[in-house]
């Protein structure tokens, strides 16, 4: 990305002032307004909170299966020594990297082409 | 009882006697291990080199405190990696597989999961957000002062902990793998890290961390290979010979004592999971690659080479029932050769990894783990101080003291001073602290980030009302519960106080701590209805649309 410190970002005190910048500029109404930027934010915040919430559901269902039914964790996996709350434990790691995986994946099409977009109709 | 998160940190760093409590002044000195000396000065004179070299590259403040923003996704995603599998993860867990099997498998999902977190909901918003801290990010539209001066206290907390934690550690290991007397270690591990961060900066501190991460990894993946090949690459073929070795038996495959009360395993679960989100020198990294789309592929890149170091782990915890439990030449014997296969380990159950690289290695490669687990101390201590040190020059020393005005070569002089300082306090509390228990630091310093970073920072990023006095208030609720509950604590009051009774029923405090900081800034921020928090509420606009965007960025400091 080229664009630099713009002197829009409202941070007081850079180590140069830039004369004239202010907290929010035109260029922020701007954007807020804009439908692609809406849209941009709606559906990576829908899909943010869809996966957070996802991980929560299978990391601490985990967690309640280990406090409160141990017996189910140890029952064996068909006829061999691995127990199922072995598999559970592997399958909670797989599925945080999958659940990143997948968010990244959108994100580097979805969600970098409408912030390309985005930044088109802004003429930048 | 559940032994908690202190045990983890227990494990590591205290070295054998951990198990065993505040007894850890016990550590006996091992026969002076040269293949690991030299190693270990090979990784040394490497790393110096490398410093000297980012030393010579490091004008700008940018350079010193975000490597010149120049760090590629893989190379950050290593060196994120790198910071969090630390010596602790690497010993601890695989000696609590040995000793309990499945309860392992506890941690390392618990500290895994806070990853995907850390992607979906902070990571690109703290890059386009921030420049070299965190409290960059959260004092973005709220005032200046308040919120760096509690950023920056939270950050010194949590570093203070985890580096007093780090340096115990670190001599109980040095002197059980290298022979070395405990003073010694405390010392070189200070000397080096002061050099690492006052000369080389972030990119020096980067670079070691990376080339630690890939010993590390390289290291654990020829373990894990090793104990597999004998068992012709079949997992159930070696839990098999684990279960019949085992004096528990079938009991390491199911949970077990670790985990009894469910509010203690939830409240560990959630600092855990919401401590890695708030880690100062965790999130410092995010500032050291060019924009969002590196910051989020760092995140999924480290979360699938944590994942899969976890898992070996994991291996060569069961690796170490199979392979060496039933050989005596591992034990410290009694009268007719009689030994306790949990508790006689040479050097105790935390050495089960490095007695197991000697089993499947031999001498030398015995030698390569010691001065890789040493190499990950030194590293994980040098992004703890460049951390603190960030947070003393840029945050509370640039923003606070000096109220911007101050130029940014008296600013890394002066983040240059803070780390020989905080270096030289460390040695100073390493000392001090060796005969203490050290064991419950690490969980409090994950708490303390559960409790007060992470609160502040996720509610003045996601929430349009968040205002300084909400956000200061409940920071300091935050960290006072945190470390008050903690104190309270059976680890603290009773183990190191010597009370009879805890006060505070959990070794957890996250699981009331965090909510409460939460909710101290919800309503606090409700209830400001100054002109300031108003400006603060219609500032967030601003700062929306650069977090979900990026534009307005500061963009590459690469030059």
């Amino acid at each position: 990305m080229s664009i630099t410190t713009s002197g829009l970002d409202g941070r007081p005190a850079p180590a140069v002032p830039r004369p004239g910048s202010t907290a929010s500029g035109p260029a922020y109404d701007e954007v807020a307004k804009s439908p692609i930027f809406r849209q941009l934010v709606q559906e990576r915040t829908s899909f943010g909170w869809i996966l957070t919430g996802l991980m929560l559901l299978v990391y601490f269902g985990f967690i309640g299966l280990i406090a409160f039914d141990k017996s189910l964790l140890a029952v064996k996996l068909g006829s061999g020594t691995a127990s199922v709350g072995l598999l559970m434990g592997v399958v909670v790691i797989l599925f945080a990297f999958l659940l990143t995986g997948l968010y990244v994946m959108r994100a580097n099409t979805r969600y970098d082409a409408l912030a390309a977009e985005l930044k088109r109709s802004l003429g930048r | 009882m559940i032994r908690t998160l202190s045990f983890l940190g227990a494990a590591l760093l205290a070295g054998p006697a951990l198990a065993a409590g505040p007894d850890m002044g016990a550590v006996q000195q091992q026969a002076t291990n040269w293949p690991a000396i030299g190693m270990f000065l090979f990784f040394v004179l490497f790393t110096l080199g490398i410093t000297y070299k980012a030393a010579k590259g490091t004008k700008s403040a940018a350079d010193f405190y975000a490597a010149g923003g120049g760090i590629s996704a893989g190379t950050n995603s290593l060196a994120i990696a790198g910071d969090y599998m630390s010596a602790a993860s690497f010993l601890g867990i695989s000696g609590l597989v040995y000793t309990s099997g499945f309860d392992g498998l506890i941690y390392s999902t618990g500290f895994l999961v806070g990853w995907p977190i850390v992607l979906f909901l902070i990571a690109e918003r703290l890059r386009n957000l921030g420049k070299f801290t965190f409290a960059d990010v959260a004092s973005f539209r709220l005032d200046q002062t308040s919120i760096r001066i509690i950023s920056a206290t939270g950050t010194l907390v949590v570093v203070a902990f985890y580096l007093i934690a780090q340096m115990v550690g670190a001599g109980k290991l040095i002197q059980l793998l290298f022979g070395l007397p405990y003073l010694y270690a405390v010392v070189i591990v200070g000397v080096l890290m002061i050099v690492y961060v006052a000369f080389g900066g972030m990119k020096a501190t980067t670079w070691v961390q990376v080339i630690k991460a890939c010993l590390l990894l390289g290291g654990a993946t020829f373990m894990a290979g090793a104990v597999l090949l004998k068992y012709g690459f079949n997992p159930e073929a070696l839990f098999a010979s684990a279960v019949a070795t085992h004096p528990k038996g079938d009991a390491i495959m199911a949970p077990g004592g670790l985990v009894s009360n469910p509010v203690e395993a939830i409240s560990l679960g959630v600092g855990l999971m919401f401590g890695t989100a708030g880690l100062p020198h965790i999130l410092m990294r995010f500032f050291t690659v060019s924009d969002a789309q590196a910051a989020r592929k760092s995140v999924f890149y480290a979360t699938g080479l944590i994942g899969y170091f976890y898992i070996l782990t994991f291996i060569i915890g069961f690796g170490g029932i199979a392979l060496l439990m039933s050989d005596p030449s591992y034990f410290k014997l009694g009268p007719a050769g009689a030994f306790d296969k949990l508790k006689d380990m040479l050097g105790g159950t935390n050495m089960v990894a490095v007695n197991l690289a000697n089993a499947v290695g031999g001498p030398y490669f015995l030698g390569f783990i010691s001065a890789v687990a040493f190499a990950t101390i030194l590293a994980v201590v040098a992004g703890l101080t460049l951390a603190g040190a960030s947070a003393v020059s840029h945050d509370l020393y640039a923003q606070v003291i000096a109220r911007g005005r101050t130029t940014e070569k008296h600013e890394v002089n002066l983040s240059k001073i803070a780390a020989v300082v905080i270096g030289i306090v460390a040695i100073y509390l390493g000392y001090v602290f060796e005969n203490q228990n050290v064991a419950f630091m690490v969980g409090l310093a994950f708490s303390v980030a559960a409790s007060c970073n992470f609160p502040v920072l996720a509610m003045s990023i996601l929430w349009r009302g968040t205002t300084t006095w909400g956000a200061l208030l409940g920071g300091l609720v935050g960290l006072i519960s945190a470390v008050t509950m903690v104190v309270l604590s059976k680890a603290v009051w009773v183990a190191t106080l010597g009370h009879a009774a805890a006060i505070f029923p959990y070794d957890n405090p996250a699981l009331f701590s965090m909510p409460l900081a939460f909710a101290t800034i919800w309503i606090v921020s409700t209830l400001d209805k100054s002109r300031r928090a108003e400006r603060e509420r219609a500032a967030f606009e601003a700062q929306f649309v650069r977090s979900e965007t990026g534009i307005g960025a500061e963009g590459a400091h690469a030059h």
